[in-house]
């Protein structure tokens, strides 16, 4: 299920504006990987480009390549679509459909592309996803309620419901539960631990305690200053980066003595 | 010790309560100001309905509503205004089925595709179009339609277009609000399922607003509904009913009160038996109680249709 993604040379620029700079990493397979960074230095930028969202806004671009299984997603031949089908994402944003019911937002992947579920399929599908948020318990009773009625956290499990029923391989998480409470952000946390059984997994965090607890390698993104693009300073094993990272900047950052 | 704390909490009352007087002063003059100005808003809406229904309301009937001008003369009151009614329905339905098509395209290219110089031109002439006279838009039908049918053409369909110039500007206007409403997050959360954009628009983005969106269109609807002038020149005016928009003239609501009220009063001899000599008036204002009546119904229509659209919580 879970494939490995290897990032050579990427440049991302919005426009004229080059917003992160030579990034080259490989992801793991069935892993968490976590980026961590300051503010405006290009993670989510850069996790956007791993399922080719980054495009969507005007005016973006990526240079160099990002190669899922030594496929590049950037190559000629790759749909965009397919790719998005294939890695899915979760916001940093609980975003259900507040037009559908908990039911339709799990099968949103399959509803909106007009294909067609026989009803016991599309049944096994809606408790499989919501048992692999860790959500069918609370809502087994309410399929039919709107998705928006939910609380916050259980919204962000149910994006992560949506997400995983289209079956991807990758799941990029930008800030998952920034917008959540400590028990909620347990729950998620939890969750990402079962995921990686059967995903890779990129999070992207500013809670460095989050990085710590779920990851197992660990990215950390700089930038020098406003107007300058954001830099991957290292990356490694999560273990490392937290005791005796070998960049100054990152033993900085990651024990506070940041600016 | 205590009178120390009496004191602290004396002081901080003061503190607390100091209030600014003229703050309050001025709030309570613009409570009194704008409940004045919507008072005085109200006055002519009220009157103007009140008026509507209290010169109206006696004629209307069955017989108004089912029969046609057909044959009636002068005073003879048994004449009704079924040709203006459907005449209104079927211009104006035409009409929506022209702009609604093209405005609602329209707004979707600005907000989804548009960019750079052919969108920023499209808004330009929306803008400008909606600044055009009803009295032109009908004149620009009739001249186009001379040059494909000759002179002396007046058919309900010119009258529908000559109305969908009004409200194409309109429709797009109003739908272009509404798709901006729809939260970006939306779409992106059907982008990262795989779906194509194409279909991200029609069921993520159309369906989110759809209660807006049939809002903006009956709005401009009723903008339209009501129009004269452009109908008066387009469509002509007739005494029988005429279903065909594609053949003959037509009447339309706005058409026909203008026209009875312009007649001024029947003259009646002292030995006709059914003649009323204020019948026009009275035939005017009739059929100005039902135009606003379709106009109610129509907005109640959307209502219903909103709410049954509009996202739920619970």
């Amino acid at each position: 299920m879970a494939q490995r993604i290897d990032v050579k040379d990427v440049n991302i620029y919005y426009g004229d504006f080059l917003a992160v700079e030579g990034v080259s990493m490989t992801i793991e397979p069935r892993s968490v990987t976590a980026f961590i960074g300051p503010s405006g230095c290009g993670k989510s930028t850069f996790i956007r480009t791993l399922n080719r969202m980054h495009e969507v806004i005007p005016g973006a671009y990526v240079d160099g390549s990002v190669e899922l299984e030594g496929v590049d997603l950037y190559g000629p031949g790759v749909d965009p679509v397919a790719v998005r089908r294939n890695i899915g994402m979760v916001f940093q944003r609980p975003n259900p459909f507040p037009t559908m019911s908990i039911r339709d937002n799990v099968l949103a992947g399959v509803k909106l592309n007009n294909r067609r579920i026989s009803k016991s399929d599309a049944d096994d599908l809606v408790e499989s996803s919501l048992r692999g948020a860790n959500l069918w318990n609370e809502v087994k009773d309410r399929l039919e309620k709107p998705g928006s009625g939910l609380s916050g956290g259980q919204q962000q499990r149910l994006c992560i419901a949506r997400t995983i029923a289209v079956k991807p391989q990758v799941v990029l998480m930008d800030e998952p539960c920034s917008a959540l409470d400590p028990i909620s952000t347990l729950a998620i946390e939890d969750l990402i631990q079962e995921m990686k059984k059967d995903y890779t997994i990129v999070i992207v965090t500013h809670n460095m305690q989050q990085a710590a607890r779920v990851s197992d390698r660990t990215a950390f993104f700089n930038i020098a200053g406003t107007g300058k693009p954001g830099k991957l300073i290292e990356m490694d094993d999560t273990a490392t980066i937290f005791s005796s990272p070998s960049e100054q900047a990152t033993e900085d950052y990651v024990s506070g003595r940041f600016g | 010790m205590s009178t120390d704390t009496m004191d602290t909490t004396e002081r901080t009352r003061a503190l607390l309560t100091s209030s600014e007087p003229r703050r309050k002063a001025v709030d309570r003059l613009m409570t009194v100001l704008i409940w004045a100005a919507f008072v005085v808003a109200m006055i002519p809406l009220v009157s103007l309905l009140w008026t509507v229904l209290v010169n109206g309301a006696g004629r209307v009937s069955l017989d108004f509503l089912t029969y046609s001008m057909r044959g009636i003369f002068g005073g003879d009151p048994s004449g009704g205004i079924y040709h203006a009614i459907m005449g209104t329905l079927i211009i104006t339905g035409w009409a929506a089925l022209i702009s609604v098509p093209v405005g609602l395209l329209t707004a979707i290219y600005l907000v989804e595709y548009g960019r750079g110089a052919l969108a920023r031109s499209v808004t330009f002439f929306v803008d400008v179009m909606t600044g055009i006279p009803s009295i032109v838009a009908g004149l620009f039908v009739v001249a186009l339609m001379t040059i494909f049918l000759g002179p002396g053409a007046r058919f309900g369909i010119m009258g529908a277009i000559a109305l969908s110039v009004l409200m194409i500007p309109v429709v797009v206007r109003s739908c272009e609000e509404m798709l901006k409403l729809v939260p970006n997050e939306l779409r992106e959360a059907s982008y990262a399922l795989g779906v194509p954009k194409w279909l991200t628009i029609i069921r993520v983005v159309l369906r989110t607003s759809v209660a807006g969106l049939t809002t903006g269109i009956l709005l401009a609807v009723a903008r339209v509904i009501g129009e004269t002038a452009p109908l008066l020149v387009a469509v002509g005016v007739t005494d029988s009913i005429n279903l065909n928009a594609f053949e003959g003239r037509m009447t339309t609501l706005p058409v026909f009160i203008y026209r009875q009220y312009s007649q001024g009063m029947a003259t009646c001899r002292e030995d006709q038996l059914n003649c009323v000599v204020d019948i026009s008036y009275q035939n005017a204002w009739g059929a100005a109680l039902v135009l606003i009546i379709v106009v109610m119904l129509l907005n109640i229509a959307g209502r219903l249709v909103n709410r049954w659209f509009a996202p739920k919580l619970r």
